[in-house]
């Protein structure tokens, strides 16, 4: 077998209260797609700083090329030609796409800038990754800026390329494209690691998995080894369900009746325009799309948080436009923000008062003056059972909480007031397998009691695993809606990035009657 | 308004070019420092300890260009406490540039008691006639009859847009000050750059603090530099962090300061207490059209801490 490019040695790193990595071994070979493989908390990403020079390890060696190294900081790893795309680009927005490339480079006092675009253009033949060296950061969509990252690390000579939730923020074409990139560059001869949890694309991309779990190794599988069912059950520690039963939906009357609302986004720019949509009673709308595209807005209009400039938003005929939050809530809206621990929860305050957020000022929990400690109290107790979430103390503050159960506990409160319409946003984003299915089935269960819920979410499986009809949110407007039978991930794809839907096209192939 | 030749014109105007000279070194230095992602509103108490520093040592050393880089050293020393300060111990840089701007102010007035006492004068610098671009009629005498600071305070805008837009220095600068985070993981040290550029920036403040004394009153007294400190701090957002645009602003204030100076000096028949509020009416407003929508390095104000972990 080939000498691998970097051999890690019995990682161990601490942080207080916390063994983030535990005698953690890996091996890159060149040529091979890797992929690490963890839910939240495994140590992955700690690992993958480690190899980037952003920690030092507190035991074990990082070998590159069989030589023992020291990585101090990422120049250092830059050096042994480590690179890392991070997940969250670092990236200068107002910069070229030269000036962020060159950025770093120690070869000159001045900025050579021609001879910089010829270097950017070999690379970007040699390995498919065309780029215009002098658009600015800011222009470019999102799979072209992270497309400058690859092409920054290649510049700098990284033969090691790491990438972090690559496709996170990704169309499924974009994703496509990407995946074709790093074959291109697999091919050649790099070691490319994909940190990921999701399956379907460690399936389709990985030659080599290696499994963390509460940062050990919980398995390494070859190409010939992978199947979701063994990574999750390696990633867990026990069977999950990968796909829930579906009722199938029973809905009924429409109870969210959006039509042609625009509303203007922070910076009063409009975010939604003219956009028209129905959720009935009974069924999970699942709304997709890259975010930025008025999501946020919408929820926020939806719950009475954002004023809309025209248009009307009626829940069971009855206009709700311009009421406010609490009338809106009293008629029986639920807010689930993607924001779980500040707008969703307040941080400082416990588990009780959380739990009471919403109808503290109701006569069953207040009386003329004073909250009832005791009702409060009972009240949390059952929730908390109900819902398993997992704590030490009620009275402790709810910051301490992990994200699943931050989730579970928000959740709790919202599902406990019975709502005819819960909008829930990016409701599994930075949740790990467990608490992802603990929630989902929150969601279902929800639905199996009549209320509407409209779904927002980027992830695509969430949506095509829960909703009963999918919708696709560009620009502002609802690009095209399907029932969930006629769903296709592809077409979804292309509408998420702005393409017509297929009646639309069809009307357009029409010839003019007259 | 008689009574205005072009003689008086010319004062006025080549006093205007003058004056510019501190806003210039010291609003030229803080934009550095801000672009690096750090304010520094310690200007003000960095100019006064240039200013006294620059005087005395000018004063018992016999030479103002001791004096002027004896300023440069005290500068250098009130920036690298600057960044000690708020870029290692990452303490509040509003608070620590208060701090700074009161420990400059009560020092220098504190020297100046022990070892002076009384204003005494100086041999300061002497304008230096540029051969035959001082015989220019007119501009001659406004632009090129000017002391060694005012040129030098001049040629550090194109030089100054050179280092932050076509050096790798200036990349780096820019980069720290924009999205730390990219800088670091690309193996530039962003707590260097911001040590490099508050030091740099200091200097310049303590030069524009000298130029007062030495090149400018030809001596010391207390509040000396009247909030040209601040001024400049405000000069940096009104050019919009680049030097062309500082430039344009520090002649503005300058001119109508020049121009209020004179009116007093020379009784011009123009209301006197407009006069006086006319620098700081000019700023007010050119700040307000100047708002608006305001590209500012995006991490200024925010010491960088290296990876949360994940």
């Amino acid at each position: 077998m080939k000498e691998p490019l970097i051999s890690l040695q019995g990682i161990v790193k601490k942080f207080p209260g916390v063994l983030a990595n535990d005698h953690v071994n890996m091996e890159l070979y060149p040529g091979e797609i890797h992929a690490v493989l963890g839910e939240n908390g495994s140590g992955k990403s700690t690992l993958m700083s480690i190899l980037a020079g952003l920690y030092r390890p507190d035991l074990g060696k990082i070998m590159v090329s069989g030589v023992e190294q020291k990585f101090r900081s990422p120049r250092d790893a830059i050096f042994y030609g480590i690179g890392m795309v991070h997940q969250h680009f670092k990236l200068v927005e107002p910069f070229s796409v030269a000036e962020n490339i060159t950025l770093g480079e120690k070869d000159s006092f001045l900025l050579s800038k021609e001879k910089l675009k010829t270097k950017i253009h070999e690379l970007g033949e040699k390995y498919g990754l065309k780029i215009n060296p002098d658009a600015k950061i800011w222009q470019l969509s999102v799979g072209e800026k992270q497309r400058v990252e690859i092409v920054r690390m290649l510049y700098r000579g990284s033969k090691v390329l790491v990438l972090d939730e690559p496709t996170a923020v990704l169309t499924p074409q974009e994703a496509q494209e990407l995946f074709n990139n790093l074959r291109r560059l697999a091919s050649a001869n790099c070691a490319v690691v994909l940190i990921t949890h999701k399956l379907n694309e460690v399936q389709e991309i990985a030659d080599r998995v290696t499994v963390l779990r509460q940062g050990k190794v919980a398995g390494v599988l070859e190409k010939n080894q992978i199947t979701a069912q063994e990574m999750v059950r390696l990633m867990v520690g026990r069977e999950v369900a990968l796909n829930y039963e579906r009722k199938p939906s029973s809905a009924g009357r429409v109870v969210l009746d959006l039509e042609k609302v625009t509303a203007l986004n922070d910076l009063g720019i409009p975010s939604l325009r003219e956009c028209s949509l129905r959720v009935r009673e009974g069924e999970i709308f699942g709304l997709a799309g890259v975010s930025g595209n008025g999501q946020r807005e919408l929820a926020e209009v939806i719950a009475g948080l954002r004023r809309i400039e025209s248009g009307k938003v009626s829940l069971d005929s009855q206009e709700i436009s311009h009421r406010s939050p609490r009338e809106i809530i009293d008629l029986g809206v639920s807010y689930v923000p993607e924001d779980r621990l500040g707008m969703g929860l307040v941080p400082q305050l416990n588990t009780m008062e959380n739990l009471i957020l919403k109808n503290y000022h109701q006569p069953e929990y207040s009386g003329r003056w004073l909250l009832k400690p005791k009702v409060i109290q009972k009240h949390a107790e059952v929730l908390v059972d109900q819902y398993q979430v997992k704590l030490a103390s009620l009275h402790q503050p709810v910051k301490s909480l992990s994200g699943g159960n931050l989730q579970k506990l928000l959740l709790a409160r919202e599902i406990s007031g019975a709502p005819k319409l819960m909008v829930v946003i990016y409701p599994a984003r930075g949740l790990d397998i467990g608490a992802t299915e603990a929630v989902h089935k929150l969601l279902l269960e929800l639905k199996s009691r009549k209320t509407a819920i409209l779904l927002i979410s980027e992830d695509l499986d969430e949506i095509l695993k829960l909703a009963d009809r999918v919708g696709v949110i560009f620009n502002g407007q609802l690009n095209g809606e399907f029932p969930i039978e006629q769903t296709n991930l592809e077409e979804v794809g292309l509408l998420m990035m702005g393409s017509r839907s297929v009646e639309e096209r069809i009307d357009d192939n029409e010839p003019a009657c007259l | 308004m008689e009574g205005i030749n072009s003689e008086i014109i010319i004062v006025i105007l080549a006093t205007g070019i003058r004056l510019a000279a501190p806003f210039l070194l010291a609003a030229l230095g803080e934009m550095f420092t801000q672009r690096s992602g750090v304010y520094n509103l310690g200007v003000e108490g960095i100019m006064m300890m240039g200013a006294f520093v620059g005087f005395f040592i000018t004063l018992i050393g016999g030479s103002p260009l001791l004096g002027i880089a004896a300023s440069l050293v005290v500068g250098a020393l009130m920036g690298l406490l600057m960044a000690v300060v708020s870029v290692t111990f990452k303490a509040e840089q509003g608070i620590s540039g208060i701090g700074l701007y009161m420990l400059g102010w009560g020092l220098s007035g504190l020297l100046f008691r022990l070892y002076v006492g009384a204003i005494t004068t100086i041999d300061g610098l002497k304008p230096v006639a540029i051969p035959l671009l001082s015989d220019i009629p007119f501009l001659g005498p406004i632009l090129f009859n000017q002391n060694g600071l005012v040129y030098s305070a001049f040629l550090l805008v194109p030089i100054s847009a050179f280092i932050l837009y076509k050096t790798t220095w200036g990349l780096n600068v820019r980069a720290v000050g924009t999205m730390p985070e990219a800088a670091d993981t690309l193996g530039v040290s962003v707590q260097g750059i911001r040590y490099q550029c508050l030091i740099v920036g200091s200097m310049l403040a303590g030069l524009a603090g000298a130029f007062l004394t030495v090149g400018h009153a030809n001596m010391y007294a207390d509040n000396i530099t009247a909030g040209r400190g601040f001024i400049s701090i405000a000069l940096v957002y009104f050019g919009r962090w680049s030097p062309w645009g500082i430039m344009l602003g520090a002649l503005l204030f300058s001119m109508a300061d020049s121009f209020q100076s004179m009116v007093q000096v020379l009784g011009i028949n123009f209301p006197y207490e407009l006069a006086v509020v006319l620098p700081y009416v000019i700023t007010i407003f050119a700040l307000a059209i100047s708002f608006g929508r305001v590209w500012g390095p995006a991490a200024l104000g925010k010491p960088f801490q290296r990876g949360t972990r994940g």
